[in-house]
């Protein structure tokens, strides 16, 4: 997994409530059976039209924002547990993901693969997407080690929360999978006392 | 002693270690795959070099892209034929029980375990697929997991996790006449909303829950996570250990009547405190439809659509062709779908066999009945249920996940109306630009013989 520190990018401004899994990747795309290529397809039917062409309307076709920050509205990635989404979403260059509250299964993915789910205050979302849109140069701060996203040149800063586990294991690249298999002896003696 | 909820009961019985100030080891007994999250695992643990630490307790089943004709035909799709493929050599190599496309036992994983006894009280079981609550019915911890943490419990048998706060919905008194679990569910998401539930793990409790089958139980835990929560749980009762005797995998003759004497000790303390509690009354209960498109924007069959000024409410409006403050009786409906995890078990086609008997189908529609296993599809056969299906003009498929989310060739049209049984009505779900009505398997099959939404409680005798 790759590590994650600090960043400061200008950031894309998705303001819309409940994104679910199925917009952020569709079911139809999940046959793949590795994990590349999710990222040319991320909101695909909100970024296509059904004859294939780019919807100028939606925000990540409009030329005037970029960046590897997406500002999303509350509840984003609720549905489906489709680690797919996740993989959608880093494919296509987002390595952190700011909105007013997560679903869990995909605040749990998202950590999995190296991209932040940085959960702010209603208000906080608020001035950061109305302040995006008003100039989408506003660069944002974000520092996993201090836990806070700021926007540079302002004082509009908060602090965010994380599980100190899974803080260590984003700073360092760590995944789950290491840490289960070096206990495997407790593991062992668990299922050879098992209470139930 | 502390009192402690049934959650906490089998929570704390499953806890191999706790990290200080961080996540724990919880053990899992049952891991159910299935072809779409789980191939990616299989190859994390390959290219590590790390062997399948417990393949006899994971369960495999083919059932998000597999088609509902033809099943003994080759799969015309090369992408999804190949991910079949993959799950079939993936279990082959690693010894792994897999129910694949056409044996008896294959079918919705959600369905097909449960009906198999592996889903048992008191256990905890995970599953790359967010429904995997629905097990939560039996008194199991049960919940959906991404694919990195299939490829943990592949490797370990175990998950790093924190565990949730605990929340419990009471709901008490006599349902009304035509509504079921499904109606509750949905009433109860639409009063709660779909993140009321996220960070926690739900109990249901109540006369309500304690009076419906297991099959009822199912529907309403499957929808859990459609108000945010990972997991729901009712409390194992003789309901419980009758459904559970004598399945294929559940403990036989003195070992079965030891699990029940402990599975007895886990119900919820008298006194135990949640950290979130919810009543409802069963009497203001009513079918339920949706008008948008998140499981939480439903209301009664007799209401209106709310006004609300919220851009993303009207976008959703604006997405379903609804207005604010308009009611759904007698729009036209051009399919019905009565399947998926939430609805295909056998009661659920009972009720649907029971209401279109002696009635047709509306010739506007096109009515998709898919059973939820091949063991539900026999049943059907058996019961002489497709006799009704078919006089009426409805179609019964082969069993699989279908127009749920339309992975496979079951897709509902551009801009089409579909009542559908199935857990979510997000945009496009049911295939492009389609747009989904969540409602019970009474309500579907009173859409498809009327051709449009009736209120189905003036239609009961």
């Amino acid at each position: 997994m790759e590590k994650f520190t600090t960043l400061k990018s200008t950031a894309i401004p998705l303001n819309i409530e409940n994104v679910d899994t199925d917009q952020i990747i569709p079911a139809r795309f999940l046959k793949a059976t590795d994990k590349k290529g999710f990222g040319d397809n991320v909101f695909r039917d909100w970024r296509y039209n059904k004859d294939g062409s780019e919807n100028s309307e939606f925000i990540l076709n409009d030329s005037k924002y970029s960046g590897s920050i997406l500002v999303a509205g509350d509840n984003f990635g609720c549905g489906s547990s489709r680690e797919h989404a996740a993989w959608a979403i880093v494919g296509y260059g987002f390595k952190v993901v700011v909105s007013s509250f997560f679903a869990d299964i995909f605040k749990g993915n998202a950590l999995n693969n190296g991209l932040l789910p940085v959960q702010v205050s209603e208000t906080f979302l608020s001035d950061l997407l109305s302040k995006i849109v008003s100039n989408p140069e506003t660069e944002i701060d974000v520092n996993l080690e201090k836990q806070t996203i700021s926007i540079v040149g302002s004082d509009t800063s908060e602090d965010f929360e994380i599980d100190a586990y899974k803080k260590t294991c984003m700073i360092n690249g760590y995944d789950d999978i290491d840490y289960l298999i070096n206990n495997k002896e407790q593991i062992e003696a668990f299922e050879a006392h098992k209470i139930y | 002693m502390s009192k402690k909820t049934l959650f906490d009961k089998v929570w704390d019985s499953h806890v191999v270690s706790s990290i200080d100030n961080g996540p724990q080891i919880l053990y899992i007994d049952k891991h159910l795959i299935h072809e779409v999250t789980s191939p990616q695992a299989f190859n994390e643990l390959e290219d590590r070099g790390i062997p399948i630490f417990r393949p006899d307790q994971i369960v495999a089943t083919a059932d998000h892209n597999t088609p509902t004709l033809n099943q003994d035909q080759p799969i015309k799709d090369a992408l999804s034929r190949n991910q079949l493929e993959q799950l079939s050599e993936n279990c082959r190599k690693n010894n792994i029980t897999l129910y694949e496309l056409g044996h008896q036992y294959n079918g919705i994983v959600h369905v097909m375990a449960p009906e198999l006894g592996v889903t048992q009280p008191g256990s905890t079981m995970v599953c790359g697929d967010s429904h995997t609550s629905t097990h939560g019915a039996f008194g199991a911890i049960a919940f959906g997991i991404g694919t990195s943490q299939v490829a943990q419990v592949f490797a370990s048998q175990c998950l790093l996790l924190t565990k949730p706060k605990s929340l419990r919905v009471t709901v008490n008194g006599k349902l009304q006449h035509g509504v079921l679990p499904k109606d509750v569910i949905l009433y109860i998401i639409s009063k709660l909303g779909t993140n009321s539930g996220t960070g926690y793990f739900c109990e249901y409790a109540g006369n309500v829950f304690e009076e419906m089958s297991m099959e009822g139980r199912m529907t309403v835990c499957n929808m859990s996570i459609e108000m945010g929560a990972r997991g729901g749980m009712i409390a194992p009762d003789e309901t419980t250990f009758e459904y559970v005797k004598g399945r294929k995998f559940a403990p036989q003759g003195e070992d079965f009547d030891k699990k029940v004497d402990y599975w007895k000790t886990l119900p919820t303390d008298d006194g135990a405190q949640f950290d979130k509690e919810y009543h409802f009354e069963a009497e203001d209960i009513e079918p339920m439809v949706t008008y948008g498109t998140n499981p939480g924007m439903g209301i009664k069959i007799s209401e209106t659509i709310p006004v609300d000024e919220n851009p993303s409410f009207k976008k959703s409006l604006a997405y379903m062709n609804f207005e604010a403050g308009e009611s759904l009786i007698n729009k036209p409906i051009n399919f019905v779908f009565i399947g998926s995890c939430t609805n295909s078990r056998i009661e659920d086609f009972r009720v649907a066999a029971d209401f279109i008997k002696g009635k047709k189908k509306a010739d506007n529609v096109t009515a998709w009945l898919v059973p939820g296993s091949k063991q539900v599809e026999a049943q059907i056969i058996e019961e002489g249920l497709k006799v009704v299906f078919d006089e009426a003009g409805f179609e019964l498929r082969q069993p699989g996940c279908s127009a749920c989310l339309a992975m496979n060739d079951d897709k509902i049209p551009q801009g089409e109306y579909c009542v559908s049984t199935s857990n979510r009505n997000f945009e496009g779900r049911q295939g492009q630009g389609s747009r989904t009505i969540l409602a019970s398997p009474l309500v579907a099959a009173a859409t498809a013989v009327e051709g449009k939404i009736i209120d189905i409680t003036k239609h009961l005798n």
